[in-house]
């Protein structure tokens, strides 16, 4: 009998945060944090590995779903998952840089160390269910509770302004969510089912498609974040604790793309020409509006935050262009993404640890005392303005040459913003790492430890490797991809 | 028709109100009991009432005839929706006879009419519940409500429970007056009483048959605590004992709404598109009105009231789509909501600090800090009742935006749902000062009866799922077959 793979995958790090529960019942209060850890990270690497083996079950020259599970639930629902090439990536870049977040909060999480781990690992199991439902309700069912955690999380380790940073990020994609939830009811009433792939086939009335692609995009413009609904994200990304940021930015963010690419592009092809223009019109204002704001920040991650909306903003614009190009390179953009920005977090997670202060006047100089360091900030700094030789390069370069296709003169806009974040990225750069130490605090600061450098290898490996040799997740992603390019059937061009 | 009265009728009338003939006779037993034994045996009493609720709610599921069946010539109808139903507020007045035996020994109240008067209120809602004709209604209604008036002002010597139960009255026998009126109206303008001969009389455009209805509506929304028609609510959920406000705020609510499924269904299921205005703004309105109320309380009880004035709402919103979905979904949301206001209620009874109830929200402050396990209980219900998933206040919510959308009411869904977002607003306001603030002082520890009802009940709002959400749904769906398809 075949084994539940995508099961047991999205339900090890549930499994985790039960036993961490247990755990924390069973020792007293100072055994169970080192427990807790520790159960964290066999967990998240446990469920790392199985993500590796089920990615070598997928057979990558299919475009349809595979591993699928399918269970009656109630009410009509299925528990139905499965996995194909555009959901694979995002699954391995949450399994993967799970323990990474781990390993960073292992020092910085002193207190309710079981909560926290016990919170992520629950988290990580909604995110993973996100990617492999295939019922309607399923998927929002994963998609919604995520919010509990992640408010959680938010609310109690965050920074100063935290409660109103967990608000904000809780009301605000509620408020999307709940539109698209009632689309969702409209969607399976209509259709009589709520097996996507079905309705993928089920081809909506034009007019109804209006509204339900509005509805969805409620709630996968806020997840996105695009502007300018934007604002929840610099608050929510500045008070989260570092490894919050980090799956906040690095995969929460890639919800909202994923869910354009599964639902708005293939199942409303005409809504979504239709409203092609104004999703440009909001990337390109995206992309240049957040890197001008990005570049006036004074507190590091702020900036980092802004810049994730400007990165975001090539997702949709490639993802509209409704063509192979565009959609491939969301899609590598949204994985490179999702590299970079955990690493940037993680950068100023490094130096927030040892000097508490996300100013960035307060630094400068840490080339003199940190070179292992700023290697690798300079790393991801360079990834970040997409300098060729990394990932971030690829997926700028192909969301711009499918927009270029579909419509010149947003390929021009966005090109603009690639300048302007070299502009930011290179500025924080200088501001930070060069210079003379001015700040005494600075000069105590010891480089990257073991620990550091463990997190950071990965990502730096990944940057690079998928910056030189793209195919490793656009050849993955192709099939799928080409199955969703021909419904829309390249409308923008 | 000429109803003909014979013992045999009555004898087989009487056997099919096993769980109603049961509880009356009970109630004349305890209330003879009592005067014997006095408040001493308060205590005994409240258990032993407890226990035969229980074999009540048991005997009623238990008993259910498979199909519609008729008692006292048409009089009460049973049938499995009827008897789940008894089933379940009987069930729910148990918990609230132990839960207030333990509250009221804690504080030295406890009195032997408490178990006598909630026997009687269920009894009541158990009428209503069954009614099958005007009268019955009117007379399981005011049964309950007179019980009730009593059960409010049940702590004599507070001038808080004394207002509640004064204000409780008051609007009470207003929207009495109303009910009655519009009763009276449909009576004189199709010449029936029974249900069935209502819906064979009703005429649409009989704007006097259209007048009656209105008022026996808006007498129901009172009773079930819907807006416009909510005003005593807060007051009475905040001034009435808690155990008593924990009653009324779910076994009541059984009563209520499926008595006013049946009104909407069988007399006047033909002009649904007469009443769905009224039902619609009578659940936007609740919604919109319990959201916004609920955002400036500080009191936990008032807050609770806002929140059932809102779920109401919801309620009603599947109600609104006139179709067995809608009646189905109702059910559902309330099977799934009940259990959850419960334990609810169970966990701001076991929330003393140094022999003081707790009652506004700032007192729950650091709660996960000091005492864990209950914040996590309280989160996960609160949780529930905002509907985000994967607890089961969201299925709920789903079954409800299911109907009314199948109806086409797209408008009602969209108000339901950004109330939706603003309800999440005060439920995580809760939520924060437990998780997010500072902690004071340690709570004392909550008996065992609060502690499992609270635990039972956060339980069931995780879906205990494939388990229990199939079956129950698969239950419901059977029960609402009865109005049709």
């Amino acid at each position: 009998m075949e084994l539940p793979w995508l099961s047991m995958l999205a339900f090890l790090p549930l499994a985790g945060a039960i036993l961490i529960v247990l755990a924390r019942l069973a020792f007293s209060a100072g055994g169970g944090d080192t427990a807790a850890r520790w159960i964290a990270l066999v967990a998240t690497l446990a469920t790392a590995a199985l993500s590796i083996h089920v990615a070598s079950l997928v057979d990558l020259d299919r475009p349809d779903f595979q591993l699928v599970e399918r269970v009656p639930w109630f009410a009509g629902l299925e528990y139905h998952v499965g996995i194909d090439g555009i959901s694979l990536p995002l699954v391995l870049l949450t399994t993967l840089l799970m323990p990474l977040c781990i390993l960073a909060s292992w020092r910085s999480i002193d207190r309710q160390v079981s909560l926290y781990m016990a919170l992520f690992l629950v988290l990580e199991t909604l995110i993973i269910g996100v990617f492999i439902a295939l019922d309607l309700f399923l998927f929002y069912v994963f998609f919604e509770g995520g919010l509990i955690p992640m408010f959680i999380i938010i609310g109690i380790w965050g920074g100063a302004r935290r409660v109103y940073a967990a608000f904000k990020f809780f009301l605000y994609t509620l408020l999307g969510s709940v539109l698209m939830l009632v689309a969702m009811v409209a969607m399976a009433l209509d259709a009589g089912t709520t097996d996507i792939t079905a309705l993928m086939d089920h081809g909506f009335a034009p007019a109804l498609q209006t509204w339900l692609w509005l509805a969805f995009f409620a709630s996968f413009a806020v997840k996105m974040p695009m502007w300018p609904v934007h604002t929840w994200l610099p608050d929510a990304h500045v008070e989260a604790p570092t490894a919050g940021s980090v799956i906040l930015a690095a995969v929460l963010l890639k919800l909202g793309g994923y869910g354009f690419i599964r639902f708005s592009l293939p199942m409303f092809p005409d809504a979504s020409e239709l409203f092609a223009p104004l999703v440009f019109a909001l990337s390109v204002i995206a992309i240049v509006y957040a890197s001008l704001v990005a570049f006036r920040q004074t507190d590091v991650k702020k900036l980092i935050a802004y810049s994730s909306v400007a990165h975001m903003g090539f997702v949709t614009m490639g993802l509209f262009a409704g063509n192979e190009q565009g959609v491939q390179g969301a899609m590598f953009q949204m994985v490179s993404h999702g590299i970079i920005s955990a690493a940037l977090f993680l950068c100023v997670g490094v130096v927030y640890d040892r000097m508490h202060t996300r100013e960035i006047a307060a630094y400068g100089g840490l080339v003199h005392r940190m070179p292992v360091y700023a290697t690798v900030f300079l790393l991801f700094t360079m990834a970040n303005i997409g300098l060729p030789g990394t990932s971030g390069f690829v997926g700028e370069f192909l969301t711009m040459l499918g927009a270029f296709e579909a419509n010149a003169w947003v390929a021009v806009g966005a090109a603009l913003g690639v300048i302007l974040s070299a502009m930011y990225g290179l500025t924080l750069y200088r501001r930070m790492v060069f210079g003379e130490v001015t700040n005494p605090a600075v000069s105590g600061m010891g480089d990257l430890s073991v620990r550091e450098v463990t997190v950071f290898l990965p990502l730096v490996v990944a940057a690079i490797v998928l910056g030189i040799y793209p195919s490793l997740v656009l050849d993955v992603t192709a099939p799928a991809v080409a199955a969703v390019v021909e419904r829309v059937a390249g409308f923008g061009s | 028709m000429n109803p003909e009265i014979s013992a045999e009728m009555v004898v087989a009338s009487l056997r099919l109100m096993a769980p109603e003939t049961f509880l009356a006779v009970y109630a004349l037993f305890l209330a003879v009991l009592g005067a014997f034994v006095g408040d001493r045996g308060a205590r005994a009493l409240s258990t032993l009432t407890a226990l035969v609720l229980v074999v009540a709610a048991v005997g009623s599921v238990i008993y259910a005839p498979l199909e519609r069946t008729e008692a006292f010539n048409g009089a009460i109808v049973v049938d499995p929706l009827t008897a789940w139903a008894k089933g379940g507020l009987l069930l729910l007045a148990a918990f609230a006879v132990q839960m207030a035996s333990v509250v009221f020994a804690r504080d030295g109240s406890a009195r032997f009419e408490y178990p006598l008067l909630v026997t009687l209120a269920a009894l009541g809602m158990c009428i209503m519940i069954g009614a099958n004709d005007l009268i019955t209604m009117y007379l399981g209604i005011e049964l309950n409500a007179l019980a009730a008036y009593v059960l409010a002002a049940f702590r004599r010597d507070d001038s808080r429970s004394s207002e509640a139960g004064l204000k409780y009255f008051v609007l009470s026998a207003i929207s009495s007056g109303l009910l009655l009126y519009g009763a009276s109206l449909v009576y004189g303008f199709t010449g029936a009483v029974r249900f069935a001969d209502i819906a064979a009389a009703a005429d649409p455009d009989n704007v006097g048959l259209i007048f009656g209805l209105v008022f026996v509506l808006c007498g129901l929304a009172f009773k079930i605590s819907a807006a416009p028609f909510h005003m005593w609510a807060p007051d009475v959920y905040e001034g009435a004992p808690a155990p008593v406000t924990a009653f009324f705020a779910t076994a009541s609510k059984i009563a209520g709404v499926i008595l006013m499924a049946r009104i909407l269904m069988e007399p006047f299921g033909d002009l649904h598109d007469r009443w769905v205005q009224v039902i619609s703004v009578i659940a936007g309105v609740s919604m919109i009105v319990g959201s916004l109320g609920a955002l400036v309380q500080t009191n936990l009880r008032r807050l609770m009231a806002y929140s059932s004035i809102a779920n109401i709402g919801y309620v009603l919103m599947a109600l609104a789509a006139g179709s067995q979905l809608g009646v189905q979904a109702a059910l559902l949301y309330l099977a799934l909501y009940l259990p959850v206001t419960l334990a609810m209620f169970a966990g701001i009874l076991a929330l003393r600090r140094q022999g003081e109830d707790l009652e506004r929200i700032g007192d729950l402050s650091g709660l996960a800090r000091n005492h864990p396990f209950m914040a996590t209980c309280f989160t996960m219900l609160l949780f529930s009742l905002a509907g985000v998933p994967p607890l089961v206040g969201f299925f709920g919510k789903l079954a409800a935006f299911q109907a009314t959308l199948d109806a086409g009411l797209v408008v009602l869904a969209i108000v339901g749902a950004l109330a939706t977002v603003v309800s999440a607003a005060y439920y995580l306001r809760i939520i924060k000062v437990m998780w997010f603030d500072e902690p004071v002082a340690r709570m004392e520890p909550a008996g065992p009866t609060l502690a499992v009802t609270l635990a039972a009940g956060t339980v069931l709002s995780f879906p205990v799922l494939v388990v229990l959400l199939g079956p129950l749904e698969t239950a419901v769906r059977a029960m609402s077959a009865l109005y049709g398809p």
